[in-house]
C-alpha cells in the first residue's frame, strides 16, 4: 500500500499525517480526482443515499439502544418512555423507523438501476454479489429490528418467520428452538435479537466498504453501459458529482423528513402500538412494505408438490438447460427435446391437480408423503427468488449493458418491476382475498411464475437471441451528440 | 420528452401508484368509518385545548370505569392547558399505592403530578373478570394503535345500533356497525346529558362527548404532534433553501463542463 | 480538492468567486443541519422528564429521634438526615470558621439546629461516608468518616480532615411542616 506515489499537501498539519499515513491521499485518489463517467444520471445518486441512510441508523440506533431495555416486560415500555419522556426520544425513533423504510427505498432503486442499466455483468459481477449480500443483511437486520418494540406485530411477525426455518426437513424445528431459545419467541429470542441488531449494521458497514473497493476496481458503469475509453469521457469525483450526490442527498432527505414529521406512522402497522399478548394474534398480520413481494412469493405455493410434480419439473429442468440455457443442445435434438418437455409439462400439471384434488386418491398423491410439502415450497420459492438476483450475471450474458440499447430486454424488466410492485399489494392483502372471486394467490402464483420466468427462461434467451441497438462509439460522443441536438432544438 | 422514456415513466408511475389502490380488505364486515373534521388534521394542525379538557373530564367520569390510561401521567396534563396548581389539585383526587414504607408495608397516599393515572383494576385479570371475561383495552394508545384512531373511536362510540333481525346476541354483547364482528362486550357508553359541560356551554350530545373523547384520546397517544408539525415546517423550509443552494452549485459546477 | 477544480479552467474569476460563495453558504447550511440534528441528538442523553419529575422527596421526621439518622434516597443519592443532640449543636457552632478547609458556619448548613440535611456524598471521589448507623465509625469529630481515602467530617457535615476539597453539600429542602421536610 505504502508504495503508491503520494501527492505533496500545502496545509502543514495534513501534510505531516499524510507523510505517516497516507488517508488523504487515498480520499483524493478514491474520491476528489477519481475518473468517473461523464453522463450519470440522478439515478446514480442512490448509493450515496444509501450510505447517508445508513449512517444515519447507526447514529440513531445507538442512542436509542442507551434508553431502549431489552426485556419482554419492558421492552414496549421502554420504547413509550422514549416517545414521552426522553429528550427529543420521539425525533429520534421516528428517524430511525422511518429510516428503515428510506433506507430500502434507496436501495431498491439502486438495485433496479443495476439492473436496468446492466451494472451486474461483466466485470462488476463480485461487485454486485457483495450488493446483494448487503441486501440480505438489511433484511435480517429490518427484520430483528422491528422485534425489539415488542407490539402485537413485533412478536407475530417474529413467530411467523421464525417458524420458516420449521419447513426445513428433519432439522427443522431444532433449528427454530435454537433460534428461539426456549419453546416460543420469548425473553431470549428478544435479548439475542437486539444484540444481533446492533452487531449487523456493523457487518453491513464493513461489507460497504469491500462493495465500494470492488467498484473503484472496476469503475463504475453508465447509462449507456459501455466502457470507458479514454479520460475524454471521464470527469473527476469531486466536484462534480459530490455536488449532484448533494443535491440528489437532500432532496431524498426533504421527502424522508415529510414522513418523519408528518406521517410518522404511515409506513409502519397500528397493531404495533398494541404490547405483544403470546395468547392472541392479529386478524391479519403483514410484514413491513419492504418484504412484502417476498411474503406474496412465499404466500403463492399453496400446494403441495408431490413425486409427480417433482419429476415433471425436473424434466422441464432438463429443457431449460440442454436448450435455452446452451447454446447449443449436447444430447438431445430438438423432436426428442419436444417430448421431454411435453412428457414434464403433462406430470407436473398431473401431479398439480392430484395434489388439489385429494379425493382422486392417486397412489403417492397424499398431502403427508409429498417430498416438498406447501410449507417448504413457499420457503424455498422465497429464498429463490432472492439467490435469483445472486446469480443474474450468469443468466444475462447479453454483450450489450444497458436496457436503452436492448428494447426487449427492457420491456420484460419493466414488466418484472410493475410485477414486483404488484405482488407486493398482493402480499399486503389478507390471505382470503380475492378478485373477481379468484383468490388473490392464483395471481400470486401466475406473477411468481412470471418472476422466475423471467431470471430462468428470458434472460438466457435474450442473452441469445436479442440484437439490440447501435451503440455510440463513445460516453463523450453521446454527451456531445445530445447537447448538440438540445442546442439545436433551442435554436 | 421522447417516446422511449416514457415507458419506464409509465413503468415507475404504475409502480408507485399501485399500492395506494384502496385495500379491499374485508374487516369483518364493518362499515367505513365516520370522517370528523379534526383541528390536528393537516401538516400546521393543533390540538383544541377546550376539547381536549373536555375529554378528559369524559374520560374520568366515563371511561376510568373500566379502561385504564396508564401511560399518560398526571404531570403530562400540562399538554391540555392546564396549570401546576391545577394539576396538584386534580392529582390529589386519586389514591394511588406507594411503599413498601419503614416497616415495610405499602400504604395509600394522594397522588402527585409524577404519578401515572391510576388504573380501574390491579391488572388484566382482574379487568377480565369484573367485565364478563372482555378486557377493556388501555386507552393511552387506542388512536395509534387502531387503524385511522381518532375517526375510529368516534365511529365505535356513535355506532351502537339495535342488532339485525335474526342474530344471535348474547347478553354481554352489543351490536355496533363500526366494530370488526360488530359483537362488542363494551355497552354504550355515553347518553346525552350525561356529563355536565356547564363550565363553557359546549352542547351536551352524543356527537360532542364522543368528538371530545376520541381529541383527548389522540392527544395521549401523541402528545408531541404539535412540536413535531412545527419543527416539521423549520426542518421543510430549511431543506428547501438548501436544496435550491445545492441545484444552483451544482449547475455552476457543471455548466464549465465542454 | 484543487486537482478537480482545474480540470477545465476556462471560466472567468468573477463565476469562481460566486462559486466560492455559495460553497460556503452550502458548507454552512451542511453544518447548521448537522448541528440541528446532533443538538436534540445528544440532550436526549440528559435527564429525561420522567426522571426531573421525581427529582423532589418528603421525609417524615417524627420517627427520629434526638440522636438518630435517617438515610433517604434523591435524585439517585442517599440524603443523610441527623437529629442532633444539644452537644453536637454546640461542638458544630463552636468551631472557629477560620480553621476549616472549606469555610462555612454551622448556621449557613442548618434550617433548624436541630436538624442537619446533607447530601451523603463524600466529595472527595464520591464514596458513602460511614457515620449514620450508631455503630459506624464517626471520625475524630463525631460526624461522618470516609472509608474510601479517610476523610472526616464533624457534626454540621464539615472536612476536617482528609483529602476532600469541600464540606457535605445542603440539598435544597424546605419545612412545609414541623416534622416534615421537602427536598428538591
Amino acid at each position: 500500500m505504502g508504495n503508491h506515489p503520494r501527492e505533496q499537501f500545502d496545509n502543514p498539519v495534513v501534510e505531516w499525517v499524510d507523510s505517516r499515513l497516507p488517508i488523504f491521499t487515498i480520499l483524493n485518489k478514491e474520491y476528489g480526482v477519481f475518473p468517473t463517467p461523464k453522463n450519470f444520471n440522478y439515478f446514480w445518486n442512490f448509493g450515496a443515499i444509501a450510505m447517508f441512510m445508513l449512517v444515519t441508523m447507526i447514529v440513531t440506533g445507538i442512542i436509542l439502544a442507551m434508553h431502549y431495555t431489552a426485556n419482554v416486560n419492558l421492552a414496549f415500555d421502554s420504547v413509550e418512555r422514549i416517545m414521552r419522556d426522553v429528550n427529543g426520544g420521539w425525533l429520534l425513533r421516528y428517524i430511525h423507523m422511518n429510516g428503515a423504510s428510506f433506507f430500502f427505498i434507496a436501495v431498491y432503486i439502486h438495485i433496479f438501476r443495476g439492473m436496468y442499466y446492466g451494472s451486474y455483468k461483466r466485470p462488476r459481477e463480485l461487485l454486485w454479489i457483495l450488493g446483494m449480500v448487503i441486501f440480505l443483511l438489511m433484511m435480517a437486520t429490518a427484520f430483528i429490528g422491528y422485534v425489539l418494540p415488542w407490539g402485537q406485530m413485533s412478536y407475530w411477525g417474529a413467530t411467523v418467520i421464525t417458524n420458516l426455518f420449521s419447513a426445513i426437513p428433519y432439522v427443522g424445528e431444532h433449528i427454530v428452538t435454537l433460534m428461539w431459545g426456549g419453546f416460543a419467541v420469548d425473553n431470549p429470542t428478544l435479548t439475542r435479537f437486539f444484540a444481533l441488531h446492533y452487531l449487523l449494521p456493523f457487518v453491513i458497514f464493513a461489507v460497504v466498504f469491500l462493495h465500494i473497493w470492488a467498484l473503484h476496481v472496476t469503475g463504475s458503469n453508465n447509462p449507456l453501459g459501455i466502457d470507458v475509453k479514454g479520460p475524454q469521457d471521464t470527469i473527476p469525483f469531486n466536484p462534480y458529482y459530490t455536488m449532484k450526490d448533494f443535491f440528489g442527498l437532500i432532496v431524498f432527505v426533504m421527502i424522508y423528513c415529510m414522513f418523519i414529521f408528518y406521517m410518522p406512522d404511515a409506513l409502519g402497522h397500528s397493531d404495533n402500538y398494541i404490547p405483544a399478548n403470546p395468547l392472541s394474534t392479529p386478524a391479519h398480520i403483514v410484514p413491513e412494505w419492504y418484504f412484502l413481494p417476498f411474503y406474496a412469493m412465499l404466500r403463492a405455493i399453496t400446494f403441495n408438490m408431490n413425486v409427480y410434480m417433482l419429476a415433471g419439473l425436473a424434466l422441464l429442468a432438463v429443457v431449460l438447460v440442454e436448450f435455452v440455457w446452451r447454446h447449443k443442445p449436447k444430447y438431445l435434438n430438438a423432436p426428442i427435446g419436444f417430448l421431454i418437455f411435453a412428457a414434464g409439462g403433462a406430470l407436473a400439471l398431473f401431479g398439480f391437480l392430484a395434489d388439489m384434488n385429494q379425493d382422486w386418491e392417486i397412489p403417492m398423491s397424499a398431502a403427508e408423503v409429498a417430498p416438498v410439502p406447501a410449507k417448504l415450497g413457499g420457503v424455498l420459492t422465497m429464498f429463490g427468488s432472492i439467490a435469483m438476483l445472486f446469480i443474474m450475471p450468469w443468466l444475462d450474458t447479453h454483450p450489450i449493458r444497458s436496457a436503452r440499447f436492448r428494447p426487449l430486454y427492457k420491456a420484460t424488466f419493466l414488466l418484472l418491476f410493475v410485477l414486483f410492485v404488484a405482488l407486493g399489494y398482493i402480499g399486503s392483502q389478507p390471505a382470503d382475498a380475492n378478485v373477481a372471486g379468484i383468490p388473490l394467490s392464483v395471481f400470486g402464483l401466475a406473477l411468481t411464475g412470471y418472476y422466475f420466468g423471467f431470471f430462468l427462461v428470458i434472460l438466457p434467451l435474450l442473452s441469445r437471441f436479442e440484437k439490440g441497438r447501435k451503440l455510440p462509439l463513445s460516453i463523450h460522443e453521446a454527451v456531445l451528440a445530445k447537447k448538440q441536438q438540445f442546442q439545436g432544438v433551442s435554436a | 420528452m421522447k417516446a422511449r422514456h416514457l415507458i419506464p415513466v409509465l413503468a415507475i408511475a404504475v409502480g408507485a401508484i399501485l399500492p395506494l389502490a384502496p385495500a379491499s380488505a374485508n374487516s369483518g364486515g364493518a362499515e367505513p368509518l365516520v370522517h370528523q373534521d379534526w383541528s390536528f388534521d393537516g401538516p400546521f394542525g393543533t390540538y383544541d385545548k377546550a376539547s381536549l379538557q373536555r375529554g378528559l373530564k369524559i374520560y374520568r367520569e366515563v371511561c376510568a370505569g373500566c379502561h385504564s390510561l396508564k401511560r399518560v401521567y398526571f404531570r403530562n396534563l400540562e399538554g391540555i392547558g392546564y396549570n401546576e396548581e391545577q394539576i396538584k389539585a386534580i392529582a390529589s383526587q386519586y389514591t394511588v399505592q406507594d411503599g413498601p414504607n419503614d416497616e415495610g408495608e405499602m400504604f395509600d397516599r394522594p397522588a402527585k403530578p409524577s404519578d401515572y393515572i391510576p388504573s380501574p383494576f390491579p391488572n388484566d385479570n382482574a379487568a377480565k373478570s369484573a367485565n364478563n371475561g372482555a378486557l377493556p383495552p388501555d386507552l393511552s394508545l387506542i388512536t395509534k394503535a387502531r387503524e385511522d384512531g381518532a375517526n375510529y373511536v368516534f365511529s365505535l362510540l356513535t355506532g351502537f345500533e339495535a342488532a339485525p333481525h335474526g342474530v344471535e346476541m348474547s347478553e354481554t354483547q352489543h351490536w355496533n356497525k363500526y366494530f370488526p364482528g360488530h359483537k362488542i362486550s363494551m355497552p354504550p357508553p355515553l347518553s346525552p346529558g350525561q356529563v355536565s359541560y356547564a363550565d363553557d356551554g359546549s352542547p351536551e350530545t352524543l356527537e360532542q362527548y364522543a368528538k371530545d373523547i376520541s381529541h383527548f384520546l389522540t392527544w395521549a397517544a401523541d402528545p408531541y404532534m404539535e412540536e413535531r408539525k412545527r419543527t416539521g415546517v423549520k426542518v421543510i423550509l430549511f431543506l428547501l433553501v438548501f436544496a435550491g443552494i445545492m441545484l444552483g452549485l451544482k449547475k455552476k459546477t457543471w455548466a464549465d463542463l465542454h | 480538492m484543487s486537482a478537480g477544480a482545474n480540470i477545465q479552467n476556462g471560466q472567468h474569476d468573477d463565476g469562481e468567486t460566486r462559486r466560492g460563495f455559495m460553497q460556503m453558504l452550502a458548507g454552512a447550511f451542511g453544518a447548521v443541519g448537522l448541528g440541528a440534528f446532533l443538538v436534540p441528538a445528544v440532550n436526549s442523553l440528559n435527564p429525561a422528564k420522567d426522571t426531573l419529575a421525581l427529582s423532589t422527596v418528603e421525609v417524615d421526621l417524627s420517627d427520629v429521634p434526638v440522636g438518630g439518622s435517617k438515610t433517604v434516597m434523591w435524585q439517585g443519592k442517599p440524603i443523610f438526615i441527623r437529629h442532633r443532640t444539644a452537644e453536637e449543636i454546640t461542638e458544630a457552632e463552636d468551631v472557629d470558621v477560620q480553621t476549616l478547609t472549606d469555610k462555612q458556619t454551622d448556621e449557613s448548613r442548618v434550617e433548624k439546629p436541630e436538624w442537619l440535611v446533607v447530601v451523603g456524598v463524600c466529595t472527595h471521589l464520591g464514596c458513602i461516608p460511614q457515620g449514620q448507623k450508631t455503630t459506624d465509625n464517626h471520625g475524630e469529630f463525631g460526624g461522618w468518616f470516609c472509608s474510601c481515602h479517610g476523610s472526616q467530617y464533624d457534626t454540621s457535615g464539615r472536612i476536617r480532615k482528609g483529602p476532600a476539597p469541600k464540606n457535605l453539600a445542603v440539598p435544597p429542602y424546605k419545612f412545609v411542616n414541623d416534622t416534615t421536610i421537602k427536598i428538591g
